[in-house]
């Protein structure tokens, strides 16, 4: 089977500190893939440079086949790759349901065509009940809790319609049920298809989510593979576990 | 109410504000109106990229100015109909809004601000500079005392508050037709976060340019009857502090998120204007700008229309 995320060899400087040094990465259709490592490591900018909100220096990124190099980030979400961030982005002047409405408007609009006002009114709904957050819709950002506003960052993100779902750190500052139920949300939507790569510290729930694990440390790959057989790698418990 | 409903509603109140102005009877109504007319044209174009993207927009001036010049230019190349050079400078002013967009569209914030106001400093230098269009010492413009229209004779200020006025609700049609589309909600995630925005597959920059376009454009197209207005343009008239700072102050008073803002903002800040003028001194407008701006980044910070629709939203609660 071909790849849909292939990463190859891609390199990233700021000034002189170097973020990424040559990372090779691949992620299959359909899998769970779990990226881990320390704070500084390169996660961020790794998903930047596959999102398109950073350019990489060196190497190549592919999608779906094809070459993702020197496209913006728009361009990718239109190609079926999605984004969250770190920290939850919303758009704080529009309601729940017109945070989900944009990437229909821009995304699925580009991809598949003018979709009826109607169906975009749906779709909105459907997406705010599948992250429980549909009695909610008129409402805005600045009325969530942290744990809705993951959660719509998710649905938003869902809204463009991806192949490939890349989730920043999106249990971050969250209780032990609210990881759950994030958990939960992204296994479901995995089993709707779509492939995703979780960045994440909390390494009960990277364990539980996981088909594969990627290591990065000071901007290298320095592991991957099943996900047991890499927290019992010696490097990575050196590097990353502190054991 | 659709854009075509709304387009005709905004006529039947410009013609019904325009026949009250005869009723009344003083021609100054119409020299104060077109004032008004003016601001309300330059806040709403001002907001579609200050209030709905949220780029802050020092070098109004600099639009206004160009329609300005570019009228003076054909009065002096090739006189042609005003409706024609409110086109005309429509289409230079879009160019150049589109120029500098290209320019300094990466930049954000007070960067991006500095830039616009650069770009109105280089403006008027080159046209100081132009002595075609009368350079530093200024142009006349000799218009007639009446002008025919559909075998009516009317006076010439009239003629000019009736063209304002029609580029004034192409302004706030315009405006409020984008608050309503895909390119609104586009304009919106601008605003609010353009990370996010790209995230979620909005072309930022295709978008940024569209705006400044159309933003530059409508504010051309408010300057190019100015120069028949006041029948002697100057730089230090046309690149006026006075149509920067309005053009800011009238949307932030008003409310930026909405196409009723700017409009509430220009009425208002531009009545008082005009009654400060006439009672006191023109010296005065622009501490009354200063001022009302100062209380409402202090006391509404997102201006009357927010003001309303926070009580609004506070007594449904209840």
């Amino acid at each position: 089977m071909s790849a849909l995320l292939h990463v190859s060899n891609i390199s990233k400087r700021f000034g002189g500190f170097v973020a990424l040094d040559g990372i090779e990465l691949e992620v299959q259709p359909g899998e769970r893939l779990g990226l881990i490592g320390p704070n500084g490591s390169g996660k961020s900018t790794l998903v930047n440079c596959i999102s398109g909100t950073l350019q990489n220096e060196d190497g190549q990124v592919h999608f779906d086949g094809a070459p993702m190099n020197g496209l913006a980030a728009h361009e990718r979400t239109h190609r079926g790759l999605a984004r969250t961030f770190q920290l939850p982005r919303p758009f704080h002047s529009l309601s729940l349901a017109d945070n989900i409405r944009v990437p229909m408007l821009y995304t699925v609009h580009k991809r598949s065509g003018p979709l009826h006002a109607d169906t975009v009114d749906a779709r909105c709904v459907e997406l705010l009940r599948l992250v429980g957050l549909d009695s909610k819709a008129r409402q805005m950002p600045r009325d969530l809790t942290q744990v809705e506003m993951r959660k719509l960052e998710l649905a938003r993100a869902v809204a463009a319609e991806p192949k490939l779902l890349i989730a920043d750190e999106s249990m971050a500052g969250l209780s032990h049920s609210e990881i759950e139920d994030i958990l939960v949300l992204l296994i479901q939507l995995n089993e709707r298809g779509i492939t995703i790569i979780l960045i994440e510290h909390i390494m009960s729930a990277v364990m539980k989510f996981s088909q594969r694990l990627a290591v990065l440390v000071s901007g290298k790959k320095i592991a991957d593979g099943k996900p047991e057989d890499v927290v019992r790698n010696p490097e990575v418990v050196r590097a990353y576990l502190g054991q | 109410m659709n854009t075509l409903k709304f387009s005709i509603v905004s006529i039947v109140v410009g013609a019904a504000v325009y026949f009250c102005g005869r009723l009344i009877g003083i021609g100054y109504v119409f020299f104060a109106g077109y004032t008004i007319l003016q601001f309300i044209a330059l806040s709403s174009a001002w907001n579609i990229l200050g209030g709905y993207c949220g780029y802050v927009n020092f070098g109004s001036a600099a639009f206004f100015a160009l329609g300005a010049y570019t009228t003076v230019f054909f009065y002096k190349f090739h006189p042609l109909p005003i409706p024609l050079l409110i086109m005309i400078a429509a289409v230079v002013s879009g160019i150049v809004g589109f120029g500098m967009g290209y320019l300094t569209l990466r930049l954000r914030g007070a960067f991006f601000a500095i830039a616009t106001l650069a770009m109105a400093v280089v403006l008027q230098t080159l046209v100081v500079n132009w002595d075609y269009v009368g350079g530093s010492r200024g142009a006349y413009i000799v218009r007639t005392e009446t002008v025919e229209i559909a075998g009516f004779s009317i006076e010439y200020i009239q003629y000019l508050f009736l063209l304002m006025m029609a580029v004034a609700i192409i302004a706030i049609v315009i405006s409020r037709a984008i608050g309503r589309t895909q390119l609104g909600f586009g304009f919106a995630t601008i605003r609010d976060d353009e990370l996010a925005a790209e995230a979620s597959g909005v072309p930022t920059l295709r978008l940024k340019l569209i705006a400044t376009t159309i933003s530059g454009a409508l504010m051309g197209m408010a300057g190019a009857p100015f120069p028949y207005y006041i029948g002697y343009l100057q730089p230090a008239s046309a690149f006026a502090l006075d149509y920067g700072v309005n053009s800011i102050a009238m949307p932030i008073i008003g409310g930026t998120t909405s196409w009723v803002g700017p409009l509430v903002g220009a009425i208002l800040l531009g009545s008082l204007q005009q009654l400060a003028t006439v009672t006191i001194s023109s010296a005065v407008n622009l501490l009354i700008v200063g001022l009302l701006l100062v209380f409402f980044v202090v006391v509404a910070p997102n201006g009357l229309v927010g003001l309303v629709q926070e009580h609004v939203r506070a007594w449904r609660k209840k």
